[in-house]
């Protein structure tokens, strides 16, 4: 229902309805609005949906729960083999 | 791709596995609501990487699957219109309505124009003028911000040849719709987490405690999905049913306020018939009256009434063609397989149903692994 | 003295006239001005007369009505000469003799058939190969998209074997010449749908040396197959369905360049199954894998040479792949082509 990638913002210019953000994704440029997240600068990750931003990626958030899975391979589940 | 790949790694994906393989100890069903999960579990094959005891039903989180037909035939309709210009995602060209789909449309000279974005049609009306320009605006809450984005762009370069068919759909309703449902085999869901991202977590909290299920909002990539089934069965095993964000990189718990405010400015819920689960009460959007004068079919002339029968009535299940059970599949009521015409007179060349059409329909999905027994039983990859 | 010009109808205009297409002196003027330079030894008689060669003939033809004209890495010339020399070199022919049509619309500007006739040329020399008969007609305006070509290709056997899906047998190695899905993304970016940091370039190019340089070292081929509007997954389900085998690949072999792959994540594409005009598959014994793999990697164009997957018998006509995460998933052919999607 919903295609939606992280894309880092390279530059910012217009506001409000207009705000837009020039927005990498792995080498395609996009123009993208930005006026749904206000808070999210040049060099933030923002998640895109049908060209508009619907949020800024929580880089913290992001790390935190990678880190969790990997941590989870040294745990008493890691000895059960994969079939 | 930063923030994707790393979530497709296979030690983490083999550390999840072994998590949800010790965590289970019932048989399980769990329903991914959104097109998008379907498509990775197909992609990546995460289906045959789960423990048997978990059934995984696709749910109807699919533009393709649920647009009413009157509203495609609608699309059609306006595509023929002379002189006028029809935006659309692509998703919606192969679906059949009852004159075809767009596609057929576009055969017969219609100009059917495939978008990337709601203001992409905008741009469009803007560069012709003289033409007529309509968006077809299908998708779920997720998308419904972008469409209000771009009516308040057209309005503030005062475009008088821009308009807007309306199928946006709202996930809780459809929720509600299949627990209520007697027959009802879904034990926990994963709830769209797009479409939270959106709208927050707090509609799905009611849902929870009513009818005792487990929602768990999940992403799309492997980890992720693999994530919210392990937080899903882990509470279906202790008998708890909360809802709980495991996407929690781009989901808050109150969604994003700017994008909300766009919407309750633009639309208001409506009853709407899904097609293949039939009427829901604020299940769809329609324009406010500050914005009225952009609904193309107010504009054009009417289509179907778009809201007929009652909740569960088959009746206007968007008249699929009468023996196709897209209604039971969408509620994981049955499965594909389990329907007559599957793979015989329903096939992604000729589907009866919308179902069969998208890629990540639940029957599509099956048609493509029709062999699957046997194709993958024998294979020993070296 | 300055010199008297008087107006030139021709030059003037500088468009295609319908009259180019009259069979006057318009056309004789147009094929001496544009088509003579860059296709010479094309004869203005109404046939070739070909030199008799030993060994079978391999025949093709195809149409290329390529939307828009010029894209990153090719044109609608250069690809028309490629597609038509690939054609051929998958039967293991050496490419001789094309023959080139051109529909022309009313009003394509004579500077942009110029420069499509030039790189027609260029595309022809590099593939040593020869345009020795050619045909042009004029249509109204809007009736054709600026120009469509249509070729024939004639290329000689130097073995005697067919190569096709009915030579392939269980066991057989699968090999892939390059990347993935670059044409096709190219494509997209030249209408604007796409923009990137780095252009990417089609893959448009000639496979036919690459070829021959195997055949001529005596390495046992069972197919080639170059992969065209399907990708990867249609040119495998194609081989399954006609050698009634079964095509196992792993995903995480097939070259991707990652703007390719970051275009077809925004885009909801499947890279396997997006469109190559530069890139094959051979499939050959096991026994020859590596030879294979030698030989074509010393060739620009099949540089990334790559072996992706085995030959199985069961079950019949099916395509496999085991993905990255060691899970497996079945290949089908599309009803339609990929459209671009949000779900």
């Amino acid at each position: 229902m919903c295609l939606a990638i992280p894309g880092r913002i390279v530059s910012i210019h217009g506001h409000d309805l207009q705000r837009t953000g020039r927005v990498n994704f792995s080498g395609v440029i996009r123009d993208v609005n930005l006026s749904c997240v206000p808070e999210a600068e040049v060099g933030d990750y923002v998640l895109v949906h049908v060209g508009l931003a619907i949020s800024r990626v929580d880089e913290v958030e992001a790390e935190r729960i990678l880190e969790h899975w990997r941590q989870m391979g040294e745990g008493p589940e890691a000895e059960g083999a994969m079939s | 791709m930063k923030y994707l790949d790393e979530y497709r790694s296979a030690e983490l994906v083999g550390n999840l596995v072994r998590a949800i393989r010790s965590a289970v100890t019932h048989p399980w069903t769990i329903m991914e609501i959104c097109g998008g999960q379907t498509h990775a579990i197909l992609r990546f094959g995460l289906d045959e990487l789960l423990p048997p005891q978990i059934t995984l039903v696709h749910g109807p989180g699919c533009p393709v699957c649920v647009t009413p037909v009157s509203l495609l035939d609608a699309a059609g309709r306006l595509a023929r219109m002379p002189g006028l210009i029809l935006c659309t995602f692509g998703d919606m060209l192969r679906v059949p309505g009852t004159q075809g789909g767009l596609f057929q449309a576009r055969a017969e000279g219609g100009d059917v124009r495939i978008v990337q974005s709601p203001s992409e049609a905008v741009r469009i009306a803007e560069q012709n003028p003289n033409r007529q320009v309509v968006w077809f605006a299908v998708g779920f809450e997720t998308t419904a911000p972008a469409t209000a984005l771009a009516v308040k762009q057209a309005r503030l370069r005062r475009l008088d040849n821009f308009s807007v068919l309306l199928a946006h759909v709202r996930v809780p309703p459809a929720m509600e719709a299949i627990l209520s449902s007697p027959s009802n085999r879904v034990q926990g869901f994963l709830a769209a987490g797009h479409v939270c991202t959106i709208m927050g977590t707090a509609e799905y909290e009611d849902l929870a405690r009513r009818f005792h299920v487990p929602i768990v909002v999940t992403g799309f990539e492997p980890c992720d999905i693999l994530e919210g089934i392990l937080h899903c069965v882990r509470q279906l095993e202790a008998g708890r049913h909360e809802v709980e964000n495991v996407y929690s990189r781009v989901v808050r718990s109150n969604g994003n306020r700017q994008a909300q405010a766009l919407m309750a400015e633009v639309f208001r819920p409506v009853d709407l018939a899904w097609r293949g689960i039939g009427s829901l009460s604020g299940g769809g959007l329609a324009f406010t009256p500050e914005y009225e004068s952009f609904d193309a079919v107010s504009r054009f002339g009417p289509c179907e009434p778009a809201a007929t029968g009652g909740p569960f009535s088959l009746a206007d299940t968007g008249r699929n063609q009468e023996d196709c059970i897209a209604a039971l599949v969408l509620q994981g009521i049955r499965k594909p397989n389990e329907c007559p015409a599957f793979g015989v007179r329903c096939t992604p060349e000729t589907p009866l149903g919308a179902p069969m059409v998208s890629s990540e329909g639940a029957c599509a999905a099956y048609y493509r692994y029709r062999h699957r027994e046997s194709y993958l039983a024998t294979v020993t990859p070296p | 003295m300055t010199s008297l010009v008087c107006p030139n109808p021709f030059e003037e205009s500088g468009r295609v006239l319908l009259a180019h297409g009259g069979g006057g002196r318009l056309m004789h003027r147009l094929i001496e001005s544009v088509f003579r330079p860059a296709l010479g030894n094309a004869t203005d008689l109404d046939a070739a007369v070909l030199p008799p060669t030993n060994g079978r003939l391999a025949f093709t033809t195809d149409s290329f009505v390529i939307k828009p004209l010029f894209f990153p890495g090719g044109d609608i010339g250069s690809l028309a000469v490629h597609g038509t020399v690939n054609d051929l070199a998958m039967m293991g022919a050496r490419p001789l003799w094309l023959s080139v049509g051109f529909i022309l619309e009313e009003g394509l500007p004579l500077e942009t058939l110029k420069r499509i006739v030039a790189s027609m040329r260029q595309a022809a020399q590099a593939a040593n190969v020869q345009v020795v008969v050619g045909d042009t007609k004029v249509v109204e305006h809007g009736r054709c998209d600026g120009l469509y070509v249509n070729t024939s290709g004639i290329g000689v056997l130097g073995h005697d074997r067919v190569l096709g899906p009915q030579a392939v047998r269980e066991g057989d190695a699968i090999l892939l010449s390059g990347d993935v899905g670059r044409h096709g993304i190219a494509v997209l970016a030249a209408r604007n749908e796409l923009e990137f940091e780095v252009p990417v370039r089609s893959d448009s190019a000639s496979l036919s040396q690459p070829v021959l340089d195997l055949l001529e070292a005596g390495v046992e081929v069972h197919c080639l197959r170059d992969l065209t509007r399907g990708g990867l997954a249609t040119a495998l389900v194609e081989i399954a369905r006609s050698s009634a085998l079964h095509l196992h690949i792993h995903e995480e072999s097939v070259p991707v360049q990652d703007a390719v792959r970051g275009a077809c994540e925004l885009l909801g594409f499947d890279p396997l199954y997006v469109a190559n005009e530069g890139c094959m598959v051979v499939i050959l014994p096991e026994a020859e894998a590596e030879r294979a793999l030698t030989r074509l990697r010393q060739h620009e164009v099949t540089a990334q040479a790559v072996r992706i997957g085995t030959v199985l018998a069961d079950p019949p006509g099916a395509v496999t792949t085991t993905t990255a995460l060691g899970s497996r998933r079945v290949l089908d052919m599309l009803s339609g082509e990929q459209l671009p999607r949000i779900c």
